[in-house]
């Protein structure tokens, strides 16, 4: 099984936690770098790799507080690859788009991700 | 002097504004002081989101042209990669004013793609966003031509902008996006 990846947030960049042994998979927080390519290209690498040997169940949490434009082509890229091993059946991948109650724009992106991808994803709004 | 200064700026509803050299470490630090501002002032959560979510884009915006635009300057015309930052907040709404040097040769396509955002209702800016962040080429650092849609989208007005003429090869662009406070 491949190693776990854990980047702590920062102001800037998001948590990653992702954790194939305990089948926790999570993108959390603020997403706004400069240089957003720079900072997924770990990710996307990583997750090619768990595609190789993924679990059977992959329950992926994407629950972000804010990201810029340059990180929404990223996390699409990101998404595309989870759906890609989804659909060559090699695991059963399952997306949560979690988004704040009051947080329509959110709400609206997870919209957007889901009209562009064929992989389970749902949207649940966090009610404080 | 500095009494005019501030009057100036209270009357036109000034919060913040900068005139110099942009750099990531500065749009940071902006964002970051922004932000406990809006915190500070007990702003509405959704508005406080869509404000910072505009400043972030406009900010990062001016940051990446003029990342572009250092390797076009060479002469001694427009030898600094300065620009205004600048937001305030009015009665009815934030608003957040970006100004930077831009070719000329570039006005027409970034003009018709501004007017392009400007023409589409809510519907039409949700389509054109998902078709380009589907199709559109990512340059290096990740910008996608998303970034004048996203703004539209947040603002949920038109956008302002301006092209003033400053020498034979180059414009002052600037850009104005609102956030009403309701």
């Amino acid at each position: 099984m491949i190693e776990a990846l854990k980047i702590e947030p920062t102001h800037k960049t998001p948590k990653v936690y992702f954790d194939p042994a305990n089948n926790h998979f999570e993108l959390s927080g603020r997403s706004i770098p400069e240089d957003s390519v720079g900072f997924y290209k770990k990710i996307l690498d990583w997750v090619e790799d768990y595609g190789k040997t993924p679990n059977t169940k992959t329950e992926f949490k994407f629950e972000l507080e804010y990201f810029n434009t340059s990180s929404s082509k990223n996390i699409l890229e990101l998404l595309k690859k989870l759906e890609k091993i989804h659909l060559q059946g090699q695991s059963a991948v399952q997306i949560t788009w979690y988004y704040d109650e009051d947080d329509e724009d959110m709400e609206e992106t997870g919209e957007d991700y889901k009209a562009l991808l064929q992989v389970p994803l749902e949207l649940i709004m966090k009610v404080y | 002097m500095t009494y005019s200064y501030y009057k100036n700026m209270q009357l036109n509803n000034i919060i913040f504004v900068y005139q110099g050299e942009v750099t990531a470490d500065l749009v940071s630090s902006i964002l970051h002081m922004m932000e406990n501002k809006l915190d500070g002032d007990g702003e509405d959560k959704k508005i406080k989101k869509k404000v910072f979510n505009v400043m972030v884009e406009c900010l990062q915006n001016v940051y990446h042209h003029l990342d572009t635009l250092e390797v076009n300057v060479s002469d001694s015309e427009i030898n600094d990669r300065t620009a205004l930052l600048m937001i305030g907040k009015e009665e009815k709404d934030y608003y957040v004013i970006t100004g930077n040097h831009i070719l000329n040769n570039r006005i027409a396509a970034l003009k018709s793609r501004l007017e392009r955002v400007n023409n589409c209702d809510k519907n039409e800016l949700k389509t054109l966003y998902q078709a380009i962040l589907n199709d559109g080429e990512m340059s290096e650092k990740g910008t996608a031509g998303l970034g004048m849609i996203d703004i539209a989208r947040k603002s949920g007005q038109k956008l302002g902008y301006d092209f003033h003429p400053v020498s034979e090869k180059y414009s002052f662009f600037s850009l104005e996006a609102k956030v009403a406070r309701v």
